[in-house]
């Protein structure tokens, strides 16, 4: 391939610069101020803070208050990553074969896509408040006392759906898009080479899907733990006390809340050594072993 | 292996385009037949019709003594090789061949030796572990081929096999398809838009155009005896000469010249063959050669005859160069077409 080149050597660094400042001032400067955040105990009035080393790190590791919260964090994305993708793939399949109005039911799924994880968030409370939400007047017809806020699961279930609602539109296009891309022909052979529909899924259909789904599934894990905090914000706010919340919102409540700017950045160190080992995880394993053509 | 019948089938989509006008004939047990014609001619319709992937709008499908309008395709007891191989990408050349077998609960050692056999009557013997993305076009469709083969089907059907394939590759598995279902006696419809491979491959030529029959017969009969301009212009490479003439006073007169005698009144199409014309310095028809064409085992003169292309076939020792010489028609070859309707007379 012949590679275009430039006539000077400061014309292309002056065309990534306004890219290149972004990443340092929003990315790089907070993480690096951050990590050296994570080594001090600062005042909670802004009066100086002294080096402390790995305290708040071991402060953390013998938290119990903590451990709690990386539990419920662990199963809420495990619960909001496997929902999402499962009502995604079954839409997506669903959506793929519909013939007539395809482009409706397409562009229907799709609309919450559109909505920001707070409005998300705010619509759960309206759904699912104790009193006149139409959700939990439902859940009261079955049997199911729920009370968003008071209750610690019913609040938990509360998370877990309204970020599942916010998360499969975007699996579904990835679905889609995937679903269209495999072959008509591989589809037709299978038709003829298996009778059962379910058989042609799992064996032709499925794993076909396999490098859209990978893909979605970090994507998916990185949702459940970063992008929810909208959603956490507005189903616990006022009281986040008693009620369950992600390591990413327990981040914000004790720099911000507590003031506890030390313990608070150690905490935000954690989860970016996660996500770097879920990106390693995702370029090395899946790049590399999920591909077909 | 089994006949095949299809009794007034018909295609019509749900935004009213006719595909497939009402087509109706039968298959014998082990008979080859390509349905030909040009793209939209709905050959390929037809032919997924009878696979089951579309449905069929109106008549009567039976395969075997079984009407099979309703059978899902993997009931219909056929195997399909397709145009782009459609191998699944994920499985392993054995796996691929084997799928169907697997889904008629089949036991595993006699799928692993069906697997085996096929493999190696398609040479495919050392691939078997190898995913389609590690092999060549022509292998890829060897594999299809098998997967198709080791089925032991009562119907294989081609939806333009070759078409991806180099011309060489393309000459070599047409011979090796032919032999393969020759030898399996398999009853098979071929689908292609290429007039060689279905001059050389078919024991029967169906070809369609608009959705319609135009002629069924054998490649000699289709070749010889075109039914229609439509077939005559669309069969054989360089087509057959279409001149337009006259009928008149018990001859067929292109311009001042009477070429045959007949007793048709009226303009008619007349059809010569390029190879069954002769030159030479006493013939009655004069020639105007405008390019020689060289193909090396014979060559093509590009001409006019009363204003009109026309071309010749001649054998390689004729050295020409453009310019005027005469020629005959052998009477015998020539065939009449209505001017109208382009129906043989």
């Amino acid at each position: 391939m012949k590679r275009a080149g430039f006539t000077t050597r400061w014309l292309p660094i002056l065309l990534l610069l306004p890219q290149l400042v972004i990443i340092a001032v929003f990315f790089y400067w907070p993480a690096a101020h951050a990590v050296q955040s994570s080594f001090y105990l600062e005042d909670p009035f802004g009066f100086g803070s002294s080096f402390v080393g790995f305290d708040n790190y071991t402060h953390l590791a013998q938290s119990s208050e903590y451990a709690r919260i990386a539990k419920f964090t662990l199963l809420f994305t495990i619960l909001v990553t496997f929902f999402s993708l499962a009502l995604a793939l079954v839409l997506a399949v669903k959506a793929d074969n519909v013939i007539r109005g395809a482009k409706t039911y397409r562009t229907l799924l799709m609309w919450v896509y559109a909505v920001a994880p707070p409005v998300a968030g705010f619509i759960g409370l309206l759904m699912l408040n104790q009193t006149w939400g139409p959700l939990a007047e439902l859940a009261k017809s079955v049997g199911w006392d729920f009370k968003l806020g008071v209750n610690f699961a019913d609040t938990a279930a509360a998370m877990v759906l309204v970020s599942v609602w916010k998360q499969v539109p975007v699996n579904f296009i990835f679905f889609l898009s995937g679903l269209q891309s495999i072959p008509k022909s591989v589809r037709e052979a299978a038709l003829i080479d298996a009778k059962s529909s379910f058989r042609r899924f799992w064996d032709v259909t499925f794993p076909l899907l396999a490098p859209t789904g990978f893909f979605l599934l970090v994507i998916n894990i990185t949702y459940a733990l970063f992008d929810t905090f909208g959603v956490v914000d507005v189903l616990v706010k006022g009281e986040p006390g008693n009620n369950p919340m992600t390591l990413v919102y327990k981040v914000y409540v004790d720099g911000f809340r507590g003031n506890d700017i030390g313990g608070s950045s150690a905490q935000s160190v954690i989860l970016m050594v996660l996500v770097l080992a879920l990106t390693i995880f995702q370029f090395r394993l899946i790049e590399r072993r999920i591909h077909y053509t | 292996m089994a006949q095949v019948s299809l009794n007034k089938i018909r295609k019509v989509y749900p935004n009213g385009f006719e595909a497939v006008k009402p087509i109706s004939f039968d298959i014998t047990d082990g008979e080859f037949v390509v349905l030909v014609g040009p793209s939209g001619c709905g050959k390929s319709t037809l032919l997924r019709m009878v696979a089951g992937l579309e449905d069929i709008s109106e008549g009567a499908l039976s395969i075997g003594d079984r009407n099979v309008n309703h059978v899902d395709p993997a009931d219909r007891d056929i195997a399909m090789v397709f145009q782009n191989y459609a191998l699944y990408p994920h499985m392993t050349v054995r796996k691929n061949i084997g799928y169907g077998l697997k889904n008629r609960k089949i036991a595993a050692h006699d799928i692993e030796a069906k697997v085996q056999a096929a493999a190696k009557m398609l040479n495919l013997t050392d691939y078997l572990d190898r995913k389609p993305s590690q092999l060549s076009g022509g292998q890829r469709q060897r594999v299809a081929m098998g997967r198709a083969v080791v089925r032991d089907p009562a119907l294989f059907l081609f939806d333009e096999p070759l078409s991806n394939l180099d011309a060489k590759l393309r000459h070599q598995m047409r011979i090796e398809i032919k032999a393969l279902q020759r030898r399996l006696g398999v009853t098979s419809i071929y689908v292609t838009h290429d007039q060689v491979e279905a001059m050389t491959m078919a024991d029967r030529i169906i070809v369609l155009n608009n959705g319609q029959i135009e002629q069924i017969g054998t490649p000699a009969e289709i070749y010889h005896r075109p039914a229609s301009t439509f077939v005559a212009s669309f069969m054989g490479a360089p087509p057959m000469n279409l001149i337009a003439a006259q009928g008149h006073d018990g001859r067929i007169m292109v311009g001042d010249m009477a070429l045959a005698s007949n007793n048709i009144i009226g303009p008619v199409t007349m059809g010569i063959r390029p190879e069954d014309v002769e030159i030479g310095p006493d013939c009655e028809i004069p020639f105007t050669v405008d390019i020689v064409e060289e193909l090396g085992a014979h060559r093509l003169l590009h001409g006019q005859v009363d204003g009109q292309d026309f071309t010749i076939h001649v054998a390689k020792d004729v050295a020409l160069s453009a310019g005027p010489i005469r020629m005959t028609i052998k009477p015998e070859a020539m065939i009449l077409f209505d001017a109208q309707t382009g129906l043989a007379l």
